[in-house]
C-alpha cells in the first residue's frame, strides 16, 4: 500500500489539546503515525511538506441540507460534497428534510450509497423523527440507525406535539439514539422572519422573540430529564437559552448544543434594507446574543459548530423579505468563517477547531475528528491567516445564497484528504 | 370658489421642485427642506383641481403603471386620476388576473414591465420591502403606495399637507395617532414624516396593536384614550383589520370601540378645536362613530381625500422634474 507524509505541519488536535509542530504518516486510509516535533526521516512514497501550514482533522458538519432527492437544482449531493471537500468538510451528515424526506432505512441507505458512490467526503444521513416530518408518526429510529442514521430530526420542523416528542425521546432511549429538535415555540414564532426588536418593527416584519427559544428549549430539557434521550439542542441563538441551557446542565443534565457559524458570524442590523440573504432561520439576533454565542464557544459550552447550509436558488432569495426563502449556504466558507473567532474574538485556535471536529465526532461516536493513529486520515491543510475575499458566484454549491458574498475573510483551505485521499 | 388666477403649466413649473430621490419608497426619501416645498405644490395642485379644466402637460407622453397586488380602489383611483390630471398615459395593471397569481414572481413582473419602458411605477404588495426590492429592478421610478406593514410614503405626505392646510404651522402640532399601530404602514410613514417636520407623535392603543419598542421612534405611548388624547391638537384613527379582531388580539369590536373608539366622549380629552383625521376605508363603529367622522366642523377626512390626488400629483410631478429634457 501506498505511504504519505505530511511533513513540517503546525499540527492542530483539539483532542489532545496539541498545538504545535509535527507531521503524519498515513497508510491504508488511516493516520499510522503521529509526530510532534520536528520532522523525521519518514520513508513514505510521497512527501508533502507543509511548510508550516495548519493541518487539523478534516471538518465535520452536522446540519447540511441538499436538494436530492427531489430539489436537485437547488442541490445534489454531489454538488455539496464539492463544496464541502473545497471548505475542508471532510464528514457531512444531511438533513432528512428531502423529498421524499428520509424517514426509512432504505432512504438512509440511499443517501449514504449515493454519498459514497462520489468518493469525495463521507457522506452520512440524519433520519426523520417523524414519518414525512408530520410531526405526528414516529419513524422507524431504530431500523435506521441500524441503517446508519446518525442522528434523529425534523430538521428545521419543530415537534410541537409534546406527546410525540417525548415518545420519540423514549422509544430513542432504547438504541441509544441521538434525537435532536430545534428549540422554539411554534406558536410565539408563527409567520415571523426576523428578530423582534426595533428594527423588526420599523421594518415592518414579523418578529421572533428571543423568549420562544427559550420556553421551547424548557419544553424539550423536562423531556430529556423525563425520559433520559440523548439530546442535541439544534441551533441555539439566543442569550435567555443559554442560560436556561447552563441551569439544566448544572443540575446534572447531560445535552450536547449546536449554534450555526451565521449566528456566530452576523447579527440582526445585517438584514439592513430587506437582504434576504440574511433571512434565516432562527433569524439573526441582537449583538448581544451573538456576544453571548461567542463566550460560550470560548468557555466550550458549544459542542458542535454547523454550516447550516441550506441552499435556496436565486428565484427563491430574490423575493420580498418575508416571502423570501430561509438559509444559507456555509459549506464552504465554515472554516474561514469559523477563523474570525480567533482573528476577531481572539479565541485559541483548538477551541474554534473543537466543535468542528472533536465535537461532533464524540456525539455521532464517529471515529474522525482526531489526529491519532489508527484514526481516518480525514484532514485539512490550511493557511489560517491568508485573506480572502468570498465571491458566491465561485463557490461551488448549485445556490449561490452566500451570506458572505463580498465579505473579506482570513483563512484558506490548501488542500483536504479523506481516508488519505486528496480530494481538493 | 377663489378669483385667484386659473393655474396653469406655468404656474406649476414655477412652483416645481426636484424630488430628492430617485424613488419615493419611504417617508426618510423625503427631508425637511424639500418637504415644505412639496406641500406648497400640493397647495397649487389642490387649487388646480378645484378649477373646472384640470387638464396638464407635465407628464405629457410618459407612462404611469399602478401595479396593485392588493386590492385597494382609494388609492390607485387616487393615483390613476392625480397622473392623468398631469398628462400621463396610466396604465393600471390587473394584477389578481395576471401571470402574478400564476407563480411569477415579483422579480419577473418587474422585469418584464421594465421592458415595456413605463417612467413610473406605483406599487401597492403585501410584503414589506416590496417596493424596494422592485426599485433595485427597474429603470424607472418607483413609487411605494403600500408595502406591507411598513411605509405608505404618499398618504403621510398627503396628511401632512391636510394639517399644512388646516393648522398652518404644523412644527408645534401634537399628534395622537390611535389603534392598531403593529399593522400599519400608515402609522410608520407618518410618524417618520411628522417627527421630521417637528411635530410631536403619540402613539395610543391597546399594548396587543402597539409594539413593544415603539417607545424607541420617539414618540409616547399610551394604552388608555383619556390620558393619551390630553392636550393633542389632532386624533388620527388607523382602520383595524377586521380580522384582527374576535379574540385574535382584542377580544370583540363592542369592547374595542368601547375603550379606543373614537366618539364625542373621547374627543373631548384632546385640545379643544382638534381635529379628526382617517386614512380610509373606515370601519363605522369600530374605531370611529360616524357622529364625529362626519361632522365636518372637526372632520379632516374628506379633506384627506381630496388632498390625496394633490400630494400624489406633487410627487410624480417632481419625480418627472428630476428628469431633465434629455431622458
Amino acid at each position: 500500500m501506498t505511504t504519505v507524509a505530511i511533513l513540517n505541519a503546525r499540527l492542530l488536535d483539539p483532542a489532545t489539546d496539541y498545538d504545535g509542530p509535527g507531521s503524519l504518516l498515513i497508510q491504508d486510509g488511516r493516520i499510522s503515525r503521529v509526530i510532534h516535533g520536528a520532522a523525521p526521516d519518514l520513508a513514505a512514497d510521497r512527501i508533502i511538506d507543509a511548510d508550516g501550514l495548519c493541518l487539523a482533522p478534516g471538518l465535520i458538519d452536522i446540519r447540511v441540507k441538499t436538494g436530492e432527492p427531489g430539489a436537485e437544482p437547488k442541490e445534489t449531493l454531489k454538488s455539496a460534497s464539492l463544496a464541502a471537500a473545497a471548505g475542508g468538510v471532510t464528514t457531512i451528515v444531511v438533513q432528512p428534510d428531502t423529498d421524499p424526506a428520509v424517514d426509512d432505512p432504505a432512504m438512509v441507505d440511499f443517501i449514504q450509497r449515493r454519498g459514497a458512490a462520489l468518493n469525495l467526503v463521507n457522506v452520512r444521513a440524519a433520519g426523520a423523527a417523524t414519518k414525512a416530518l408530520d410531526g405526528q408518526r414516529m419513524a422507524e429510529i431504530g431500523l435506521m440507525d441500524e441503517a446508519g442514521a446518525l442522528y434523529f430530526t425534523d430538521g428545521d420542523k419543530v415537534v410541537v406535539n409534546s406527546r410525540t416528542l417525548q415518545r420519540v425521546m423514549s422509544y430513542a432511549a432504547a438504541f441509544n439514539a441521538l434525537i435532536a429538535c430545534r428549540p422554539s415555540d411554534p406558536w410565539l414564532t408563527e409567520g415571523a422572519v426576523a428578530a423582534s426588536g426595533e428594527l423588526a418593527t420599523r421594518l415592518g416584519l414579523s418578529g421572533s422573540p428571543a423568549i420562544a427559544e427559550r420556553i421551547g428549549l424548557e419544553r424539550d430539557l423536562a423531556l430529556v430529564e423525563q425520559t433520559g434521550a440523548r439530546f442535541l439542542v439544534d441551533q441555539i441563538s439566543t442569550e435567555g437559552a443559554l442560560e436556561t441551557l447552563a441551569r439544566a446542565r448544572a443540575k446534572g443534565l447531560e445535552v450536547a448544543v449546536s449554534v450555526s457559524i451565521n449566528h456566530l458570524c452576523f447579527n440582526e442590523v445585517d438584514i439592513g434594507d430587506y437582504r434576504t440573504f440574511y433571512r434565516l432561520d432562527p433569524p439573526l439576533r441582537s449583538e448581544a446574543d451573538r456576544q453571548a454565542l461567542i463566550e460560550a464557544v470560548r468557555d466550550g459550552l458549544i459542542d458542535v459548530i454547523t454550516s447550516a447550509h441550506a441552499p435556496a436558488p436565486a428565484e427563491d432569495k430574490r423575493r420580498p423579505f418575508a416571502e423570501a426563502a430561509p438559509g444559507a449556504i456555509g459549506l464552504e466558507t465554515l472554516l474561514p468563517a469559523a477563523l474570525t473567532l480567533h482573528h476577531e474574538d481572539g479565541l485559541d485556535l483548538l477551541d474554534v477547531l473543537r466543535p468542528l471536529t472533536q465535537g461532533p465526532a464524540a456525539l455521532l461516536g464517529l471515529d474522525a475528528g482526531v489526529l491519532a493513529e489508527g484514526a481516518p486520515a480525514d484532514l485539512v491543510l490550511f493557511d489560517p491567516g491568508a485573506p480572502i475575499i468570498v465571491d458566491a458566484d465561485a463557490l461551488h454549491s448549485k445556490s449561490k445564497n452566500s451570506p458572505f458574498d463580498g465579505r473579506r475573510l482570513q483563512g484558506k483551505v490548501v488542500g483536504t484528504w479523506v481516508a488519505g485521499r486528496k480530494v481538493h | 370658489m377663489t378669483q385667484a388666477a386659473p393655474v396653469t403649466d406655468q404656474t406649476i413649473r414655477e412652483r416645481l421642485v426636484p424630488f430628492p430621490k430617485a424613488h419615493f419608497l419611504a417617508a426618510s426619501d423625503l427631508n425637511p427642506f424639500v418637504t415644505p416645498q412639496l406641500l406648497d405644490l400640493g397647495d397649487a395642485f389642490v387649487d388646480f383641481n378645484r378649477q373646472s379644466s384640470k387638464a396638464l402637460d407635465l407628464l405629457h407622453g410618459r407612462t404611469v403603471v399602478n401595479l396593485f397586488f392588493e386590492n385597494s380602489t382609494r388609492t390607485s383611483s387616487s393615483f390613476e386620476i392625480a397622473a392623468k390630471r398631469l398628462g400621463a398615459d396610466v396604465v393600471t395593471m390587473p394584477v389578481a388576473s395576471s401571470s402574478v397569481k400564476k407563480g411569477e414572481t415579483l422579480i419577473d413582473t418587474a422585469v418584464t414591465l421594465n421592458a415595456m419602458k413605463p417612467d413610473i411605477l406605483v406599487i401597492r404588495h403585501s410584503a414589506s420591502g416590496a417596493a424596494e426590492l422592485l426599485s433595485q429592478k427597474v429603470g424607472c421610478a418607483v413609487v411605494n403606495a403600500g408595502d406591507g406593514r411598513h411605509e405608505h410614503p404618499t398618504q403621510a405626505l398627503l396628511d401632512l399637507l391636510s394639517l399644512h392646510r388646516a393648522f398652518g404651522d404644523v412644527t408645534s402640532l401634537t399628534v395622537a395617532i390611535c389603534g392598531d399601530i403593529t399593522h400599519s404602514r400608515v402609522a410608520r410613514s407618518n410618524v417618520a414624516l411628522l417627527q421630521m417636520m417637528g411635530a410631536r407623535v403619540r402613539l395610543i392603543g391597546p399594548p396587543t396593536l402597539v409594539p413593544g419598542d415603539a417607545d424607541r421612534w420617539g414618540c409616547e405611548v399610551f394604552h388608555d384614550m383619556r390620558e393619551g388624547l390630553q392636550g393633542c391638537d389632532v386624533v388620527m384613527m388607523l382602520r383595524l383589520q377586521l380580522e384582527r379582531m374576535a379574540g385574535a388580539l382584542v377580544p370583540s369590536t363592542r369592547e374595542y370601540f368601547r375603550f379606543w373608539g373614537l366618539d364625542r366622549e373621547k374627543l373631548a380629552w384632546a385640545k379643544p378645536g382638534a381635529k379628526v383625521m382617517h386614512p380610509g376605508p373606515m370601519n363605522r363603529g369600530v374605531e370611529i362613530d360616524s357622529d364625529v367622522a362626519d361632522d365636518l366642523s372637526v372632520s379632516l377626512i374628506q379633506d384627506q381625500v381630496e388632498m390625496g390626488v394633490a400630494a400624489r400629483m406633487a410627487v410624480l410631478a417632481s419625480l418627472s422634474a428630476r428628469w431633465g429634457d434629455a431622458r
